[in-house]
């Protein structure tokens, strides 16, 4: 719990008698409702006259809804009490999300002279967050930051993990948290006996709020150190071990800044396909790295992006990981199950034409690539969504199979297409290090639009080549570099690449 | 079933006189109801009223313990013509609906039953659905009363006033041969309170009595010349009539002093509002002792002039506080001062913002400006003079994202949006039209399908320009509410007719879903006062349409889009009807939960499905959430340096719809998505061979790991 010590608290208005106003901003089906039911009862059983509203409709599906609760004591003379929060006349102020506490500051719900603010930390992602190709996720340490400045006091923690771990919801711990707050003159025994009289799945919330009491104690817990990047576990026969030692030895004499992720980028690229392909890793990386210079961000860059392109999606890759043992133990343990409980695993694959042409030797994939005939007939014997139960053993072995193919991947076309377009993008980026240092690291990421299958990935492709056409535009130029990022950022924002055509218009316009 | 069960409440229904309720504002209002004799009740449901119908089915069994009977009408044009029970017959009825939609609807019976005049109280409830929360258009109620010369009531927010308002409605309305909408918004239907009860009544002469005793006078009849006459009537006896029982029974109030130069005339829903900013102005105490004089009109319409006068006689300034616009009030206020040569300053618009909710920010600010122009010797120095350094609190309005509303989890309409995404990929973009429903949110990103809504069954008909056809098929879709709301005649019928080319979806959840899951004529539940059961498809047969297409399983997205494609694309002519059936996963979840709960408890077998995502398979570009929106569908940021976005992740409130794996698929999006149904109590040979499987599988796994490298996660 953080309190506001800089600001006077407010003297209570004498004309309003001591009506506390509490407010509560919940995503809908975060069962605001039933907590601003035990609020009303705990009020009203406690001696105070207590009046709720609520705003539903279709804010339920989904939306952001407000409750709002007013209370005093019970004098015998009904009170009058307003049915709405007003901006800077909140007292308390219950967030059941953290972007909802920072719509009840833009609302002016929180204000420093006179609101505790609770708030649950956890996101529930709006939906023009979670659409965006790249990372739209609006930043809640921002709303941390501004809610330490807009509350009087400030009391916050992931109040909806506490819940599910308590094996209840959101509600009972934010109800939890409120008691802790002491905001409400009444002691924690009376909100257990709101609970109690509510009468449904009474223990569980009761665990739930005496979770959230504690938590909110605790306050928020101190933003994680990041974790000691521990030495990577690895198991296999005495000989790849070796031959891994001698690996993460030789990735260990780059650039001292992309040692790290040279290492995980290695990690990666074995884990795709053998130490001779994390051998072929860092012989690219030592190239970029020996024409690279202080403070070595091309190298850092070409680390993390050189092992994404070498470590491409395709069917094998994706086979081998859907029949890793480890992959069965942590299904598992995300569902739940329980000992005498039987789990059944249903993939959903889609393979194309492209997909299996990918998959065969070369110049026998590129002939067949180039026939439309061929590829027609490719489509009418693969092209079908495919579920297949991975827990059955006829799918089991289908996909074990596909997944032990990898020695046959260095001959497959999908990888000569792979290769060819690693060297053409890593050979772009290099031409600019002598001339635009800071242009050969942006064109470096600019890899990270490749993603995806299938359409998705065509897509990313053309991006990326309209990206590299952009930049090609602007090289030269003092500000190339400041370009080249946005059009790598213009063409995360949409599916279409909208933004970016409207970024290449502007980009020729001035040319 | 409706969503929200009132059967524990509805108990309290029956308290009587000399014991007190506490609750909400819709339970209030059904009290009130019995207390003071009804005779029937109808209605059709709709936020911010939809409860008090859910409140009135639950109550069916007392309603017919009193003789009062309940009708689920059709529609809201349906329920007022119900009313005209009371034209003839000396019987109380009342009915409710949405404002202002549902009085749109039903305004052609309303009118008609305001020229016939009304022997028995009849009441209109209309649930204002006016400023924050509201889902419709933003308009007032208030002027069809002002059109078709009904009274309309707007009583203080508070239960025990609620309740009074019921009982003087019904009399306003027998004394004047007047049919009087009650008016309550959003929040006082939710508002929750307490109030003294009183004896419930039978109604004196109940509807069954009254068929056995039929009446009829043509001078009731809106024909010519009657009609002429009703309306003389109405401003020569029905309108004083009103006047003179306003004036008796004192149902407008007024609060504080009677000689300061200054006033407020408010409009009862307003009232607290008005009290808050005077409170904070440290202008009123908590029990709404005023310094302000207060005018506070419960009957918003008519508007008394002679009491109006006689508040403002001796002012130099009255505020007058009307939430939305048209002002009406204001302007006949405004007249009655000019006609009356009065010099008082009225203020209202202006200090007061011409549109929009008013707020408490947007009360005090204009409470405060009236007073600081009209008399700033009242307001304490602290306001007329503020001081206080805030803190600049840092602006977010960039930061955090709207949240409009979206489908639900495991939404069986999402499929269904999905498919039609998918067709538009094929087919490209097609003028679509929607209805009004939970699908509308499918105009809303990420599916962005359809650009314009008319009105409630009017989906289809609002393609009523394009039924001649062209190089693309107009699409219209309509959910199962609107089709019996009014969408069969208005919509499908019009189709038929006028041999339009286009194609409809219906879409069909078995519930008036979006309102609260109230059962509609094709629900698929059993109900033991309402005919269920009767198919769309069926329906729309009926009516002359030949290409109809029934889809039992939303979920079938590839289905979905094949038969979207067949409808878009066949040569048949005339109208192409689709019927897209599944259950509202709202709705379902709460029948199956509690059903599968003891199932597992007996120890019975039974599958539990939950989608997955192999974040190492997914890339991070949340297409599969652009044809989704699920909230279980969601994203998670990894704690790996070589990874830059979030991918994609589904939470444990996944319900298993399937559409994920099967947009998946029809897309050829990725294969990221596994599905893992965990069976519960699984039989003895199905638990044998999953463990034998396993072993199998555990046997091949531990052989390729031995021979590479593995890394711990």
């Amino acid at each position: 719990m953080t309190v506001h010590s800089a600001f006077e608290p407010q003297r209570p208005d004498p004309a309003m008698g001591g009506i506390i106003k509490l407010a509560c901003l919940a995503v809908g089906g975060q069962g605001g409702g039933v907590l601003t039911g035990w609020i009303e009862d705990l009020a009203r059983a406690n001696g105070y006259v207590c009046q709720a509203t609520s705003v539903a409709g279709v804010a339920q599906r989904t939306g952001a809804t407000v409750y709002y609760v007013e209370m005093c004591p019970d004098t015998g003379q009904q009170p009058i009490f307003s049915l709405m929060p007003a901006a800077g006349d909140v007292d308390i102020m219950i967030t059941a999300e953290m972007m909802e506490a920072g719509r009840a500051i833009i609302r002016g719900f929180v204000t420093p002279d006179r609101t505790v603010l609770i708030t649950s930390t956890h996101r529930a992602l709006a939906v023009s967050e979670k659409m965006v190709p790249g990372d739209g996720i609006a930043s809640s340490a921002e709303v941390m930051a501004a809610a330490e400045v807009a509350a009087k006091s400030f009391i916050a923690a992931d109040f909806d993990a506490v819940a599910i771990k308590a094996g209840s919801v959101i509600s009972a711990t934010l109800f939890g948290a409120l008691a802790a707050s002491g905001a409400l003159p009444f002691p924690r025994a009376a909100f257990e006996a709101a609970i109690r009289g509510g009468g449904k799945g009474v223990e569980p919330s009761l665990r739930a709020f005496a979770a959230g009491f504690d938590a909110a104690l605790a306050g928020a817990l101190p933003p994680q150190p990041a974790p000691e990047p521990k030495a990577m576990e690895v198991r296999g026969p005495d000989h790849l071990l070796r031959g891994w030692t001698d690996l993460v030895q030789r990735a260990a004499r780059l650039p001292a800044p992309a040692v790290e992720m040279a290492e995980r980028g290695l990690r990666k690229v074995v884990e795709f396909q053998d130490l001779a392909y994390g051998a072929e890793y860092l012989g690219r990386l030592e190239g970029v790295a020996t024409r690279d210079r202080d403070p070595f961000t091309v190298t850092l860059e070409a680390a993390k992006y050189i092992a994404n392109a070498m470590a491409y999606d395709d069917v094998i890759r994706v086979a081998d990981i859907k029949t890793r043992g480890t992959r069965m133990g942590r299904i598992k343990a995300e569902m739940g199950l329980k000992p005498g409980q039987v789990m059944q695993l249903t993939e959903f694959l889609h393979p194309r034409a492209e997909e299996i042409a990918g998959m065969l030797p070369r110049r026998w994939g590129e002939k067949i690539s180039a026939s439309p005939a061929w590829m027609a007939r490719l489509d009418r014997w693969f092209n079908h969504g495919r579920r297949m139960r991975t827990d059955g053993l006829r799918a089991y072995l289908m996909l074990y199979v596909l997944g032990g193919l990898k020695s046959r991947r260095r001959g497959t076309l999908r990888h000569a297409q792979e290769v060819a377009h690693l060297d053409r993008w890593l050979g772009d980026a290099m031409g600019h290090i002598d001339r635009d240092y800071a242009l050969c690291a942006e064109v470096i990421r600019c890899r990270r639009l490749v993603k995806g299958y299938s359409d998705t990935h065509v897509r990313g492709l053309s991006k990326f080549d309209r990206v590299m056409e952009g930049i090609a535009l602007v090289a030269g130029r003092d500000d190339a570099a400041d370009w080249a990022r946005r059009l790598r950022e213009t063409a995360l924002k949409d599916e279409e690449g909208k933004a970016l055509e409207g970024a290449l218009a502007t980009v020729r316009s001035f040319l | 079933m409706a969503e929200r069960s009132f059967k524990a409440e509805v108990e309290h229904l029956r308290k009587g006189a000399g014991d007190s309720f506490t609750g909400e504002g819709i339970l209030a209002l059904t009290k009130a109801l019995l207390e003071n004799g009804v005779g029937y009740v109808g209605g059709y449901q709709g936020a911010p009223i939809s409860h008090l119908m859910d409140v009135l089915a639950d109550a069916e069994e007392l309603l017919g313990e009193l003789g009062v009977r309940f009708e689920a009408n059709a529609n809201e044009a349906a329920a007022a013509a119900m009313l005209a029970a009371s034209v003839h017959y000396p019987i109380r009825g009342a009915v409710t609906f949405k404002g202002s939609v549902g009085v749109n609807v039903a305004s052609d019976a309303l009118a008609n039953l305001a020229s016939s005049g009304v022997t028995g109280g009849a009441l209109v409830i209309v649930g204002e659905d006016y400023g924050e929360g509201s889902s419709i258009m933003q308009e007032r109620s208030h002027a069809f009363a002002m059109k078709s010369q009904f009274w309309l009531l707007d009583p203080r927010p508070n239960l025990p006033s609620i309740v009074k308002a019921v009982g003087d409605g019904f009399e306003l309305s027998e004394a004047s041969n007047t049919p009087v909408m009650l008016m309550v918004r959003i929040r006082s239907c939710h508002v929750t309170g307490r109030f003294a009860t009183r004896d419930n009544r039978r109604p004196t002469l109940s509807v069954r009595d009254a068929l056995s005793n039929p009446r009829s006078d043509f001078a009731r009849v809106v024909l010519p010349p009657m009609s002429y006459l009703h309306e003389q009537d109405k401003v020569k006896n029905r309108w004083p009539a009103a006047e003179k029982f306003i004036l008796d029974r004192g149902l407008n109030e007024q609060f504080g002093p009677k000689g300061s130069k200054v006033g407020v005339i408010c409009q009862g829903g307003m009232y607290n509002g008005v009290v808050r900013a005077l409170q904070r102005l440290g202008l009123a105490d908590i029990h709404g002792e005023t310094a302000v004089p207060i005018y506070c009109l419960n009957v918003t319409y008519p508007l008394v002039s002679s009491e109006f006068l006689a508040f403002a006689e001796g002012k130099e300034a009255v505020l007058v506080v009307e939430e939305g616009q048209p002002e009406f009030i204001e302007q006949q206020l405004s007249t009655y001062l000019y006609r009356a040569g009065s010099s008082v300053k009225l203020h209202g618009k202006g200090v007061f913002p011409m549109a929009g909710e008013y707020t408490g920010a947007v009360m005090l600010n204009a409470v405060e400006a009236f007073l600081k122009a009209a008399a700033p010797d009242m307001l304490p120095a602290a306001v007329r003079a503020p001081n206080a350094d805030r803190p600049a609190i840092p602006d977010l309005t960039k930061t955090v994202p709207i949240r409009p509303p979206g489908f639900c989890t495991g939404c069986p309409e999402r499929p269904i949006f999905a498919a039609m995404k998918l067709v538009e990929k094929d087919l490209g973009k097609h003028q679509i039209s929607a209805d009004i429903g939970c699908h509308l949110f499918a105009s809303l990103p990420p599916f962005e399908i359809g650009g314009a809504t008319m009105g409630y069954g009017l989906g289809p008909a609002a393609n009523g320009a394009f039924d001649g056809g062209g190089e693309r098929r107009p699409i219209a879709v309509i959910g199962d509410g609107g089709f019996w709301h009014n969408g069969l005649s208005s919509s499908i019928t019009n189709m038929v007719f006028n041999k339009s080319d286009g194609v409809v979806m219906v879409v069909d959840n078995y519930y008036s879903a979006a309102t609260g899951g109230q059962d509609v004529m094709s629900s698929r539940a059993d109900n033991a006062t309402k005919a269920t059961k009767h198919p769309i498809a069926e329906a729309v047969k009926g009516v002359g349409v030949t290409w109809v297409r029934q889809i039992d399983r939303t979920y079938d997205v590839k289905k979905m889009r094949a038969v979207l494609t067949e409808a878009l694309t066949t040569k048949e002519p005339g109208p192409k009807i689709i019927v897209a059936s599944s259950e509202c996963m709202l709705n379902k979840q709460r029948r199956e939960k509690p059903l599968r709960a003891a199932a597992i408890k007996e120890g019975r077998r039974v599958e539990a499905p939950r989608f997955g995502i192999d974040e190492d398979v997914c890339t991070g570009d949340h297409a599969c959430i652009r044809l989704s929106g699920c909230p279980s569908l969601s994203l998670k940021r990894l704690d790996d340096p070589l990874r830059d976005d979030p991918v994609a992740s589904i939470d444990q409130s996944c319900v298993g719809c399937g559409n994920c794996g099967e947009v998946a698929d029809a897309a050829v999006l990725c294969p990221s998505f596994y599905r893992a149904d965990v069976v519960h109590n699984p039989t003895g040979v199905e638990a044998w061979w999953a463990g034998v499987r396993g072993r199998v599988i555990g046997w091949l796994q531990a052989r390729r790991a031995a021979k590479r490298l593995e890394f711990a996660a």
